[in-house]
């Protein structure tokens, strides 16, 4: 379900995203309130809840770093501790079953691989995030490689030129 | 056939599910690999399109369509790492809801303030802009025309919109959302160094012993400059971080040393430190003595509101805010003794061990410290103060301009540094430094543009918040808005943003990728390409130049905003916009477009399309026979060449990550104002502060004065108002990503269990935030990121269902313009 607040998809606005416009019609213009006009006040959706399935989501591509699949309330990443460490480094991985954080997350600044996790990976959250089960504002038009190239093989191209 | 096992089946579904997903027969799948150059990526640099930090990213293309980015492990910035807005660029050019042809207000086929949108093509939508533009111009001038333009502008957009409203239209009306940003640090070098921008740079980090954060939080701000923070931290235990805010947030989890003060209490704090250094003998009066002058600022300078306001009549120097008389390093010292440590703790709230800890960082002569500061400061009614505060205990103590000591500014946007300062795209600004108000930096303009002595007035135009209120007022009526939400982002939208863009006197246009709270607000919208699908160049927070190519076409009709300006000014004739007697002494200019001046000059029209590096497309030098890019960038930096502002070769840039300036032959600077380091320092000098005439910086005396607005029994609680890790600023990019949407879908009201409970509220529970101006409805939240303490709250602004903009105040500092979106009185009410 749409949220109350997501864009309205009019007859106008799936118009202009395919394209098909006629210069005689008026056209409905919906930002990312939706139809709330920007001078008025509704009630807020609900603090949506954070995705704690521990499905593993596929990456849009393979640098995009994986999203977090479970909850991370009350997980400290400070000075004193780090509680993503305590499953997700190599050591406890056989036990923990979690993916093990990336070779990467070992290297340095110049690129070389340090005995344990780099400091300048130490904060994972800059990079994963959690999921709220909140519905999509706006479609995603992105396509990943595989879909171009199929596409590719039906021969039509990706996009269409102005 | 033997029996399959269960592990068999698992293997053959999911080859089979594969296969499918791509579209490719099962056999040829099955070994998983794409062949020979069907796997091939088109891979090119560009920077980030997000904060000052200033990232190289590598972008793949395919088919005409960005299919995955990731750092660039060459970028010196970053080396290789990306904050969660930065890997999910590939998705920012694609929500469904791309802007892809110009709308129109209109009712029966005619332009009306109060009609719908529809459909136009370009020349419809020009013809209709350039005949509103006309009008206004002929019934008042250039003082009605005007611009609001973009720390996130491409260097050379920035430079045409300034050509075309400094030069063109002779109006002096640009402003660019940088002024809510970053105005008050502009102005505070300005006013201590006489000259702009930090004198050190990122590698001051890896050099130093300490780190101190003043109202930044950098874990979300600049999250990968935090990761170098944290890299040198947790490498070295020795070095100290401290971070400093009105509430706790994420930088706290790093903080040795955490600080939280009440509200606009770091000025007491800041001269604090001043006196701490005086009082136990640890000044380097050897460097003062040689580096530095005193003087006295002006006091009593009010809040930057409507002259009516009661706060701007009651004040003494509201009109000459900026002024200063000189004073003796014995007179300093007994204006910082004020500020005992009894005294500030009691006004900032902080323990006398903290505030000790945090003096000694700064006046151990053995420590070697780092200021970073942004909106906490910037975004204040002193917030020039707070600058020439800060530099105050630098210079006290000698620590500046060297590796690892560095009073360092850091800025918001892509391109605060290099578009909107660098170039100049303020109300009273030219490139390099230079104003309206010095007629020789005009006539300096003027020969460059070589246009007629005389064109670019010497009034400043109205600033960002008074462009709001002024068309409000009806004293401007046709502006344009390009690469920002205004709207949403600017202070008051209520009494001010709102009520200026719908009178009925004004003609707004929007140019924007999507549909924005701004472009409702509009009368016209103007589709625009984005990031790569344009060539362009962004000057990050530590002087760094960077390029990037037109990677992919925009969509539709969408155009960049450079191609909007250039194209918009052939529509208007010097006859049309320039006084009668300039044209009677310069007939040459008669009859001439706005385009032929100011593009078809020789100068900006000099390279040819074939300079065009190979393997790249370039819409707008494709459109308009020319490397407009290039001619206007090697145009601009004539400018700043020979002037401490030295920019490469154009060509250098799309080969290098970025290089800092000044460049001189060929070698960036690290360092400016210190010799061996910077190729303006006189040999045998040491260092010099080169942008004030006797090469010395300015110590101010300044005191601390009162917010404009503080909690009383009616409106009992402060607001602070600020950004997320996971969304751009209003949200209008990352929030059509459906990944980054989900991380943080919604703004929520950040409260102190205690504050909750008093109001009978739980997490979760609807409130209103309801200040004098204005209210929206939020949600509590009293746990997670932000951890305010009692009496106050934390709404972020990115949420574009949660206006919090109608509740802020549109105080500014008197000096800087800058809004102060950290400070005003609200009261909290549950909704039943």
């Amino acid at each position: 379900m749409r949220e109350k607040f997501g864009l309205k998809l009019g007859l106008g606005a799936i118009a202009l995203v395919l394209g098909f416009i006629s210069l005689s019609y008026a056209q409905e213009v919906t930002d990312l309130r939706g139809a709330v006009p920007p001078t008025e006040e509704v009630a807020p959706p609900p603090i949506y809840n954070e995705i704690n399935d521990d499905k593993r989501r596929a990456r849009n591509y393979p640098e995009q770093p994986p999203v977090i699949p479970h909850n991370i309330r009350d997980y400290p990443i400070t000075l004193n501790a780090n509680r993503c460490l305590t499953c997700h480094t190599r050591e406890f991985t056989a036990e923990s079953l979690a993916p093990m954080i990336s070779i990467t997350h070992f290297m340095d600044r110049d690129g070389q691989v340090l005995a344990g996790v780099t400091p300048r990976r130490f904060f994972c959250t800059q990079c994963h995030v959690t999921q709220a089960d909140a519905p999509d504002l706006v479609e995603s038009t992105f396509m990943p490689i595989e879909k171009i190239i199929q596409q590719e093989k039906q021969g039509g191209s990706g996009e269409q030129t102005p | 056939m033997a029996q399959l096992t269960r592990r068999q089946v698992l293997k053959a579904k999911a080859a089979a599910i594969a296969a499918s997903v791509a579209g490719i027969p099962v056999a040829e799948a099955a070994n998983g690999i794409i062949p020979g150059d069907e796997a091939r990526l088109t891979w090119s640099k560009a920077p980030c399109r997000f904060c000052g930090t200033g990232c190289g990213v590598m972008v793949a293309v395919r088919d005409n369509r960005v299919v995955a980015t990731h750092g660039d492990i060459n970028a010196e910035v970053n080396r290789g790492l990306n904050c969660v807005k930065g890997y999910f660029l590939s998705k920012i050019m694609y929500g469904a809801d791309r802007l892809t042809q110009p709308l129109l207000r209109m009712k029966d086929g005619k332009y009306a303030k109060d009609g719908e949108f529809a459909p136009v093509t370009w020349d419809r939508a020009f013809d209709e802009m350039a005949a509103q533009w006309k009008r206004v111009l002929k019934e008042k001038g250039p003082t009605a025309v005007g611009m609001f333009g973009s720390g996130q502008w491409t260097v050379w957009e920035g430079y045409a919109g300034l050509k075309l409203m400094k030069a063109g239209f002779r109006s002096n009306n640009l402003d660019p959302n940088a002024r809510h940003c970053m105005a008050s640090a502009a102005v505070g070098f300005m006013r201590t160094f006489g000259m702009d921008e930090p004198m050190g740079c990122y590698d001051d980090i890896e050099a130093t012993d300490a780190f101190v954060l003043w109202g930044s939080n950098m874990a979300e701000m600049h999250p990968i400059l935090w990761t170098r923070v944290a890299d040198r931290r947790l490498s070295n235990p020795h070095v100290k971080v401290c971070v400093m805010s009105t509430f706790e947030h994420r930088s706290f989890d790093l903080a040795d040393i955490p600080i939280v003060f009440t509200p606009q209490s770091d000025l007491a704090i800041l001269n604090f430190i001043a006196h701490h250094i005086i009082s136990t003998g640890r000044v380097n009066r050897a460097f003062v003595d040689q580096h530095a002058n005193f003087k006295r600022g002006a006091v009593d300078i009010g809040y930057g509101l409507r002259p009516d306001n009661p706060l701007e009549t009651a004040a003494k120097n509201a009109t000459n805010a900026n002024d200063s008389t000189p004073m003796t390093f014995d007179e300093f010292a007994a204006f910082v003794a004020d500020y005992t440590l009894e005294k500030t703790a009691e006004m900032s709230g902080v323990s006398p061990e903290r505030l000790t800890a945090l003096a000694e960082l700064y006046a151990d002569p053995a420590t070697k410290v780092v200021s970073f500061w942004t909106m906490g400061f910037n975004q204040h009614t002193r917030g020039v103060w707070c600058n020439n505060m800060i530099y105050n205990i630098h210079l006290l103590t000698g620590k500046i301009a060297e590796p690892g000591n560095s009073p360092f500014s850091l800025t918001g946007q892509p391109s605060a540094c290099g578009t909107a300062r660098e170039v100049g795209t303020f109300s009273h600004r030219l490139p390099a430094d230079m104003v309206v108000t010095n007629p020789e930096h005009r006539k300096h303009a003027e020969e460059i543009w070589q246009i007629p002595e005389g064109t670019i007035p010497e009034k400043p135009g109205y600033h960002a918040v008074q462009q709001n209120r002024m068309l409000k007022d009806g004293k401007l009526n046709a502006y344009w808005v390009q690469v920002n939400n205004n709207m949403q982002a600017g202070p008051n939208m209520n009494q001010e943003g709102w009520p200026g863009y719908r009178n009925p006197d004004n003609f707004i246009t929007v140019s924007d990728p999507y549909p924005t709270v701004t472009t409702l607000a509009a009368d016209l919208i103007l589709p625009t390409a984005m990031w790569v699908e344009k060539e362009g160049a962004y000057g990050n927070a530590e002087r760094r130049t960077h390029f990037w190519h037109q990677l992919v076409s925009a969509p539709g009709d969408a155009r960049s905003d450079l191609w909007q300006l250039m194209e918009f000014s052939k529509r208007f004739t010097t006859d049309e916009v320039w006084a009668p007697e300039t044209l009677a002494a310069h007939p040459e200019f008669k009859g001439k477009t706005l385009f032929d001046v100011l593009f078809a000059n020789g100068k900006v029209n000099k390279f040819p399309v074939s300079d065009i590096e190979k393997g790249y497309s370039n819409y707008e030098s494709e459109y308009f026979g020319f490397y407009v890019q290039k001619g206007l960038f090697e145009e601009y930096a004539s400018f700043g060449r020979g002037h401490g502002h030295d920019l490469a070769p154009f060509d250098t840039y799309h080969q290098v990550r970025g290089l800092r300036w000044p460049v001189v032959d060929g070698k960036e600077t690290r360092w400016r104002y210190r010799e061996g380091y910077d190729p303006y320092v006189a040999a045998g000098s040491g260092l010099q502060f080169y942008g004030n005439k006797d090469k010395k910086a300015i110590i101010f005396a300044l005191p601390y004065e009162a917010p404009a607005e503080s909690p009383d029994d009616e409106y009992d609680m402060w607001l602070s108002t600020g950004r997320v890790l996971e969304h751009w600023h209003s949200g209008s990019m990352t929030r059509r990503v459906p990944e980054l949407n989900r991380a943080v879908p919604n703004a929520l009201c950040f409260m102190h269990p205690d504050d909750a409970k008093k109001r009978n509220l739980r997490r979760g529970d609807e409130v209103r935030v309801i200040s004098r101006r204005g209210e929206i409805r939020v949600r509590v939240e009293t746990r997670g990121r932000n951890r305010p303490p009692i009496g106050l709250v934390f709404v972020p602004w990115f949420d574009e269902g949660r206006l919090i903009n109608k509740v802020t105040l549109d105080a500014t500092d008197p000096i800087s313009k800058q809004t102060d979106f950290k400070k005003c009185a609200v009261k909290i009410e549950k909704v039943a």
